[in-house]
């Protein structure tokens, strides 16, 4: 029987929530949480062990969270590495990507994932790792599964792979060559290509050339006369949420006055917390400026290095946010930003 | 959120603890912070020393606006 290992985040790992986010790595014997879908999912494997880390771990040590991980395996046996699903979680899905591209260049196993089309960790992975296109939150979990299951236990048989769209994954970038039950050759369907073209006839291209989105830089400003603007996608909000701005996939945002303030208030003074639930609130409710610096942007003005800040602040939640919520939320808070004269943006993420 | 800030021509910088994901998503300046639920100040210091290191950060969030880039550019802290 081969044998498979899976890495799960703490939460899927059983270890517990957002307040064990800075869970270290760690290896279990058998399966855990989710695993046990996968190992019954599986035909002809079994999932030895579990890999557990916290997502913020992973996200802030990554050097050694993945030092420490590869050192677990060094003594196993195992031909498969299973991680996630993530789903449309941003920490989980970055965690997935970077463990199973260093599992693959140090043991060369086959590495399976599966994430939401939403998670960045598609864009940053998809040309090392087989990404599954997966729900965007847990309760997907008996679909994304059941597709790492089904690609991995195909991988061990030595089954045929058929290339990204067939299967399922995300397009790896790498060229796969078929030949096509009708046997039309290159050049002929080249020439329908472009004759459909120039006739305005619909036509598929069988090389999408994959679009890069990027923005061009703006120009650096003169800090000593420039009005500068804080904005956060870190959920702090005054104590009473006047917004009721969701606390994950936000469609919501607030603009909220710091005119006469040197510093955030915190929560127990009744002022400022955060309502997102992508992390834990602990620390930004004890001080809210540790996530909207408030406190040391009101220095450099009176340092006179800025010019001044502005008198308002934005902000919303940025766990789970559909791209399309983000960019409409921008471009509303575009309007107060450009109608107050703000020159430069300091935007804070969690 | 940041690129369409950019896009409106208003000079943005992105502070942030998972920089690999602020590139993906094209951010132009950025700049690092310590952890994703305190970015700017670890609880588990002493105040003075969560003051130090905001300021500092900041400072260098500020300095990056300042600062012509001709790419995707991370400031050092």
């Amino acid at each position: 029987m081969k044998k498979g290992i899976l890495y799960l985040n703490q939460f899927f790992g059983q270890i517990g929530g957002e307040d064990k986010a800075d869970y270290a790595p760690a290896i279990k014997e058998g399966v855990v949480g989710a695993g046990l879908l996968l190992n019954n999912l599986l035909e002809d494997a079994e999932i030895t062990h579990t890999l557990i880390c916290g997502d913020n771990f992973m996200g802030s040590n990554q050097d050694e969270a993945v030092e420490k991980l590869l050192g677990f395996l060094e003594d196993k046996e195992f031909d498969i590495f299973f991680a996630g699903p993530a789903f449309q979680a941003g920490r989980y899905g970055n965690a997935c990507g970077v463990i199973c591209k260093a599992v693959k260049e140090k043991f060369n196993v086959p590495v399976i994932t599966s994430m939401h089309e939403e998670n960045p960790g598609v864009d940053m992975f998809k040309k090392d790792v087989y990404i599954f296109k997966g729900g965007d939150s847990a309760a997907k979990m008996r679909k994304d599964m059941p597709k790492m299951a089904k690609f991995g236990n195909k991988l061990l048989k030595n089954e045929e792979i058929k290339g990204a769209e067939v299967e399922g994954y995300y397009p790896r970038g790498i060229r796969f060559e078929v030949f096509l039950d009708d046997e039309t050759p290159a050049c002929d369907r080249a020439i329908d290509m472009l004759l459909k073209k120039i006739n305005g006839e619909p036509f598929v291209s069988e090389l999408p050339i994959p679009e890069l989105d990027r923005v061009p830089i703006a120009p650096a400003i003169k800090l000593a006369d420039a009005k500068i603007a804080l904005v956060t996608s870190g959920g702090i909000v005054p104590v009473d949420n006047p917004d009721k701005i969701q606390s994950s996939a936000a469609t919501r945002w607030g603009r909220y006055s710091i005119a006469n303030l040197e510093r955030l208030g915190n929560k127990a003074e009744g002022a400022f917390k955060t309502i997102h639930a992508g992390y834990d609130p602990a620390a930004a409710d004890a001080d809210p400026n540790v996530v909207l610096p408030l406190d040391a942007l009101k220095a450099y003005e009176k340092e006179g290095k800025i010019g001044s800040i502005h008198d308002y602040y934005y902000a919303t939640v940025g766990t789970g946010t559909a791209e399309g919520e983000a960019k409409r939320m921008a471009l509303e808070i575009i309007e107060y930003l450009r109608n107050d004269g703000v020159d430069a943006v300091i935007l804070t993420s969690c | 959120m940041v690129k369409e800030i950019e896009k409106a021509g208003i000079t943005v910088v992105q502070m942030a603890n998972l920089i690999p994901v602020s590139k993906t998503v094209g951010a132009n300046r950025m700049v690092p912070t310590i952890s994703i639920p305190y970015p700017l100040g670890d609880p588990k210091t002493p105040k003075e020393e969560q003051w130090k290191l905001r300021y500092h950060r900041v400072g260098v969030a500020l300095d990056a606006l300042a600062t012509e880039i001709e790419d995707q550019t991370v400031f050092e802290v």
